[in-house]
C-alpha cells in the first residue's frame, strides 16, 4: 500500500553533511584560510561586502568560504548577518576629495592636479594565461610608490574643477540635516529620491548593472559619457558621538568612485552645462563603479526633463530588480513543491480538455446526422 | 445657445516647453454635439494642447471646465484625481492615433469593448458579450471576430475597435488624436463615415486633432488653426478652408488642398 | 533555544514595526501594507514573510504548526518549523486543532479554524493585478481609486477563450466590498474557507514587502460573473488513504506506466480519518 513520503527531517540532515564534505573537498589539499582568501581572492571579498552592504573582509571572506565561492550565495550570507546588527551610529559624508589615493584615472583631461595614477590595474594586461601562477612560489618584485602618490599633493575632483567654471550641473543639495533614507529599514516606495536611488545601485547586482549601463551605451537610454574620474583609494569614516558633538574617525574603509561627466543640456533660462552619474561601491570594484554611473544618469530622465524609454531609465524597474539577494530567492523558489497548485492546473486542462472533445463530438454527430 | 450651455469651456490655456511643441493663450468653447477640429503641422502644439484638455497633461495656466451630466461646471484639473479618473471612463473618450496606446493588445476584441462596462460595474458575462457584439457590428467588425486579439486586426480594424471600446458606455465627449493617421486612404474614408455616423448618432461632443485638412473638412463643424503654440485663425470648417485670412493658413490651405 | 539571538530571531524593535504593519492590515483588511521587511536566514521566495509575521505575533505558549503544500513533513515546512523551535523554543504539532498558530503555504487545512487560532500565509507576489499591470505606480492607484475592471477583464477572457474562467489557484477575492486581495497560490479550492473564517488570516509578502490581512469574520468573495458563478475543484473519486470525498487531493503516479492514486493534500487531516476509522 501507499504510504506519503515521509522523512524531510532526515533528508534535511543529511543534505547539510552532504554539503560539509563537498565544501571542504579533498582532504589531500590543505584547507583554505580567511587570510588566504582576504588577501588572494580580494576583488572576490570586495564584491561580497558590496553587495552584502557590510564593510568587514573576514566576515566577507567567511562567507565565500561557507558558500564553496558562490558569491550571491555568500552576499546573502553576510546579508541576513548585517540585519541582525545594532545600528549604532551615522556616519558623516565620506570625504572622497582626501582620499589615499592608489587609483585616479580621467579620461576627460590629459592631465589635471594629482596627476593620472594607474595602480594595480588589469586594463593594460595582455589577458594571456600566466602559467606561472600555475606555481604557488610566486614573489611579486616590489614597486617604489609614483611621486605624484604624494599624500601631500591635493587631487580634486574632476568634476568640482567643472563645477568652479560652472559648466557641470551642481549637485542639488538635498537637506544636510534630513535623516539619511535607508532602504534596509523603510520599504521603498516610488518616486524615490535620488540618494534612495544610489543606495539600491551601491547594494544592487554587479552583472545586472553592468547589463543596464551598457544597455544606454547601445542606445537604450540616452547616455553620452565621459569617465570624468574614477578613484580607488582609502577614506576614513567619521562619526559624531552625541556626548564629544565633534567627528571622530572610527576606521578606514577603501571605495572605488566613479563621476561620469554626460551630455550637456540647456535651455533659453539655463546656460548648457553637463550633467552627471554617479557611482561609489565598497572595495574596489570599477566596472560596477562605472555601471552604477551609467545607470545613475539614466535614472535621473525624468528629472532632466527627458523622455523614458529605455529600462535603465524606468526606476521602477531598476530599483525592483537589482538586489540579487531578492532575485536569487523567487527565482530559485520555483524548486519548492508546488503539488497543490500543479494538481489545480492538473484538473483544470483535463477538464478543458474533455470539454472540448465532447463538443468536437457532437459537431461531428450533428454533422453526420446532415 | 449661450455660454451657458458649452460642455467644454477653456479659457487662457498655456502649457510651455524649452523648446517647440507648447501651447499657449487658447480660449474656446465647445457644444454639445459639436465636433471641434484642430489643425496646424507638427510641432504647433496641437497634441500638447489635447494632452491639456484630456486631462492628461497639466496646463501651466488657463482653466479648463467641463459641464458634467447634473449641470455642474467641474475645473477638470482641480478635479481630485480619483473623479478624473472616473470621468474619463464614464464620461469621456480618447481616441489615440496608434491603436496600440488605446487598446489592450494582449486581451480579445470582446474583452477591449467590455472593459469599460466591466469597470463601472457589469458583472454578467452574457450582458457584457451582447454589448461587445452589438457594437463590433456598428463599427462593421465581423462579429465571429469577437474572441480574436486586436494585433490579428488591421490597422483599419483596430482603430474601429479603438472607438467601440470608447463608446460602449456612451461617453459625452471624445477626444481624437489623429484618428486616421497611419491608414490608407480608402480605409480613411470608410473611417471617416463611420465616425460622421457614430458622432451624429449619438449626439457626441467631439475635439479631433488632425494636420489632414480633408479630414477636418469631413468631420469637423468648426476649426482652429495653430501655428507656434498659438491659435492663428478660427471659424466655420466650410468659411477656414474656402476663405482664409490668416496668411499661414491661406499657405496650408493652398498646400494640402490643391483645387 | 540558540543563543546568540533574541527570541523568534527578529529583534524586537523589527518586531514592533511588524506588528504595527499587522494591525494597519487589520484594520483595512484586504489593503496591503508595505513594511521594511527584513533579510531573513532563508531565502526570499521561501517563506520570509511567513516567517517574519510569524516571529512578530508568537508567544512562548504558542504551539506552532507548520505546513507546505498541506503536509507538516515537506522539507521546507520542516526547516521553517526547525527554525522557530530553535529560536523561539516554542512546542510544535501537526495536529491542526493543538495548533496556535498555523504557518502555511499553497492551502489551508481541512479542519475548520477556530476563534484564537491564527493563519500565517506565505505570499510570493501579493499583488492581484499585477499580471493586467506590472507596476506598482500605477497598482497602488487602482487599489486606492478600487479601479478593478481591469480583473473581471481577465476573467472575460477567460471564459471567451475556455468556456470557463480558468484561474485554478491563487484566485483573487474581494474583501470586506472593498479591496481587491491576492489569497496567495492556495487551490480556489481553499477560497470558500477564508469566507467568514473565525481565525485570524495574516499573510507577508518578504521579497515583496508587503503585509496584508483579513481580520475573523470578515466577508471574503472570489471575483466571478452572475451568470459563470465562481466554483471549486472535484474530483471523481475520494482519497485512497482516508476516504474522504470533501478534501482537496494530491495525484501520486505510482509506476512508470502512468498509474496514478489520488490522496489527502492536507496529511494530517488524513491520518486524522484513517484513525478515527480504525
Amino acid at each position: 500500500m501507499y504510504v506519503a513520503v515521509k522523512g524531510g527531517e532526515a533528508a534535511i540532515d543529511a543534505a547539510h553533511k552532504l554539503l560539509a564534505l563537498a565544501r571542504r573537498g579533498s582532504a589531500d589539499v590543505a584547507e583554505l584560510s580567511l587570510d588566504q582568501i582576504s588577501e588572494q581572492l580580494g576583488l572576490a571579498v570586495d564584491r561580497v561586502m558590496a553587495e552584502g552592504s557590510l564593510y568587514d573582509k573576514r566576515l566577507a571572506a567567511l562567507a565565500i568560504k561557507q558558500a564553496r565561492g558562490d558569491l550571491v550565495e555568500a552576499i546573502f550570507l553576510l546579508r541576513a548577518f548585517r540585519t541582525t546588527l545594532p545600528r549604532l551610529a551615522e556616519s558623516e559624508p565620506l570625504n572622497t576629495a582626501n582620499m589615499a589615493v592608489h587609483r585616479r584615472i580621467s579620461a576627460a583631461f590629459k592631465d589635471l592636479p594629482g596627476g593620472q595614477i594607474l595602480g594595480p590595474t588589469f586594463d593594460y594586461t595582455h589577458r594571456l594565461l600566466d602559467f606561472a601562477l600555475a606555481e604557488t612560489e610566486n614573489q611579486p618584485e616590489a614597486v617604489a610608490p609614483p611621486a605624484s602618490a604624494d599624500a601631500n599633493v591635493p587631487m580634486p575632483h574632476v568634476a568640482s574643477l567643472l563645477h568652479q567654471e560652472g559648466l557641470i550641473q551642481p549637485e542639488a543639495a538635498e537637506d544636510e540635516t534630513a535623516p539619511v533614507a535607508d532602504l534596509t529599514r523603510d520599504p521603498l516606495s516610488f518616486p524615490a529620491s535620488r540618494s534612495l536611488r544610489l543606495q539600491n545601485l551601491a547594494r544592487g547586482d554587479e552583472g545586472f548593472l553592468l547589463a543596464l549601463g551598457y544597455s544606454t551605451q547601445r542606445g537604450f537610454g540616452n547616455n553620452h559619457p565621459f569617465a570624468g574620474e574614477i578613484r580607488i583609494g582609502a577614506v576614513e569614516v567619521e562619526i559624531v558621538p552625541e556626548e564629544l558633538g565633534f567627528p571622530i574617525a572610527i576606521g578606514t574603509i577603501t571605495i572605488t568612485e566613479c563621476e561620469m561627466i554626460n551630455q550637456f543640456k540647456g535651455s533659453k533660462d539655463v546656460a548648457p552645462m553637463f550633467t552627471r552619474g554617479y557611482g561609489l561601491v565598497f572595495g574596489e570594484s570599477e566596472r560596477k563603479a562605472m555601471a552604477m554611473a551609467l545607470v545613475d544618469r539614466a535614472l535621473r530622465a525624468s528629472e532632466l526633463g527627458e523622455e523614458v524609454i529605455a529600462p535603465a531609465q524606468d526606476e521602477e524597474f531598476v530599483m525592483m530588480h537589482s538586489d540579487n539577494v531578492e532575485a536569487m530567492g523567487f527565482v530559485q523558489h520555483l524548486k519548492l513543491p508546488h503539488y497543490v497548485d500543479f494538481q489545480g492546473e492538473l484538473v483544470m486542462v483535463r477538464e478543458l480538455r474533455a470539454e472540448r472533445e465532447k463538443s468536437l463530438q457532437s459537431q461531428k454527430e450533428e454533422k453526420s446526422h446532415v | 445657445m449661450s455660454e451657458m450651455d458649452a460642455i467644454l469651456s477653456v479659457r487662457d490655456v498655456a502649457k510651455l516647453y524649452g523648446g517647440r511643441g507648447g501651447c499657449k493663450e487658447v480660449s474656446f468653447d465647445l457644444w454639445p454635439g459639436e465636433v471641434l477640429g484642430i489643425v496646424g503641422e507638427s510641432g504647433s502644439g496641437k497634441t500638447t494642447l489635447l494632452d491639456c484638455l484630456s486631462g492628461r497633461r497639466t496646463p501651466d495656466a488657463g482653466r479648463i471646465m467641463y459641464r458634467g451630466r447634473d449641470g455642474e461646471m467641474l475645473d477638470v484639473h482641480a478635479l481630485s484625481e480619483p473623479r478624473r479618473r472616473l470621468l474619463m471612463r464614464t464620461d469621456w473618450g480618447i481616441v489615440h492615433q496608434n491603436p496600440r496606446d488605446g487598446l489592450r493588445m494582449g486581451v480579445s476584441a470582446g474583452a477591449n469593448i467590455g472593459e469599460r462596462l466591466m469597470a463601472v460595474g457589469a458583472r454578467h458575462y452574457g450582458q457584457i458579450r451582447g454589448s461587445a457584439n452589438d457594437w463590433l457590428e456598428r463599427v462593421e467588425i465581423d462579429e465571429n471576430r469577437i474572441d480574436d486579439r486586436p494585433m490579428t486586426f488591421s490597422g483599419g480594424m483596430q482603430q474601429r475597435l479603438q472607438i467601440a471600446r470608447n463608446l460602449v458606455n456612451g461617453p459625452r465627449l471624445v477626444f481624437m488624436d489623429e484618428p486616421t493617421g497611419g491608414l490608407d486612404v480608402s480605409v480613411q474614408a470608410r473611417l471617416l463615415d463611420l465616425l460622421r455616423r457614430l458622432v451624429r448618432e449619438m449626439h457626441l461632443a467631439c475635439i479631433i486633432v488632425t494636420h489632414d485638412l480633408g479630414v477636418a473638412r469631413l468631420l469637423a463643424h468648426r476649426l482652429m488653426v495653430m501655428k507656434d503654440g498659438r491659435v492663428i485663425e478660427e471659424g466655420l470648417t466650410d468659411q477656414v478652408l474656402d476663405d482664409p485670412h490668416h496668411p499661414y493658413t491661406q499657405l496650408l490651405v493652398s498646400s494640402v488642398l490643391p483645387a | 533555544m540558540s543563543k546568540g539571538y533574541n527570541f523568534a530571531y527578529l529583534d524586537e524593535q523589527t518586531k514592533r514595526m511588524i506588528r504595527r504593519a499587522i494591525l494597519k492590515g487589520v484594520a483595512i483588511p484586504g489593503y496591503q501594507v508595505p513594511f521594511a521587511s527584513r533579510e531573513m536566514p532563508l531565502p526570499y521566495g521561501w517563506g520570509t514573510g511567513g516567517i517574519q509575521v510569524t516571529a512578530s505575533v508568537i508567544g512562548p505558549n504558542d504551539v506552532l504548526k507548520v505546513i507546505d503544500q498541506g503536509a507538516d513533513d515537506t522539507t521546507n515546512a520542516v526547516s521553517i518549523r526547525r527554525f522557530f523551535a530553535r529560536t523561539a523554543g516554542v512546542k510544535t504539532t501537526e495536529r491542526t486543532s493543538e495548533a496556535s498558530l498555523i504557518q502555511t503555504r499553497h492551502r489551508i487545512p481541512e479542519q475548520p479554524l477556530k476563534e484564537g487560532q491564527i493563519l500565517v500565509y506565505q505570499v510570493p507576489i501579493p499583488e492581484p493585478l499585477r499580471w493586467m499591470e506590472p507596476r506598482e505606480t500605477e497598482t497602488r492607484k487602482m487599489h486606492a481609486l478600487a479601479e478593478y475592471g481591469v480583473m473581471h477583464v481577465k476573467l472575460y477572457e477567460d471564459i471567451a477563450r475556455f468556456g470557463r474562467i480558468a484561474s485554478s489557484y491563487n484566485y483573487p477575492v474581494l474583501v470586506h466590498g472593498r479591496y481587491v486581495m491576492a489569497p496567495s497560490p492556495i487551490p480556489k479550492f481553499d477560497n470558500p474557507k477564508m469566507d467568514r473564517m473565525p481565525a485570524l488570516q495574516l499573510f507577508g509578502a518578504g521579497r515583496e514587502k508587503r503585509i496584508y490581512a483579513v481580520p475573523p469574520y470578515t466577508s471574503v468573495k472570489s471575483l466571478d460573473f452572475e451568470d459563470h458563478p465562481f466554483e471549486v475543484q472535484r474530483w471523481d473519486k475520494p482519497c485512497e488513504l482516508c476516504g474522504a470525498s470533501d478534501t482537496y487531493l494530491d495525484e501520486v503516479i505510482t509506476d512508470d506506466q502512468g498509474a496514478r492514486m489520488f490522496v489527502c493534500s492536507d496529511s494530517d487531516a488524513c491520518q486524522e480519518r484513517q484513525k478515527g476509522a480504525a
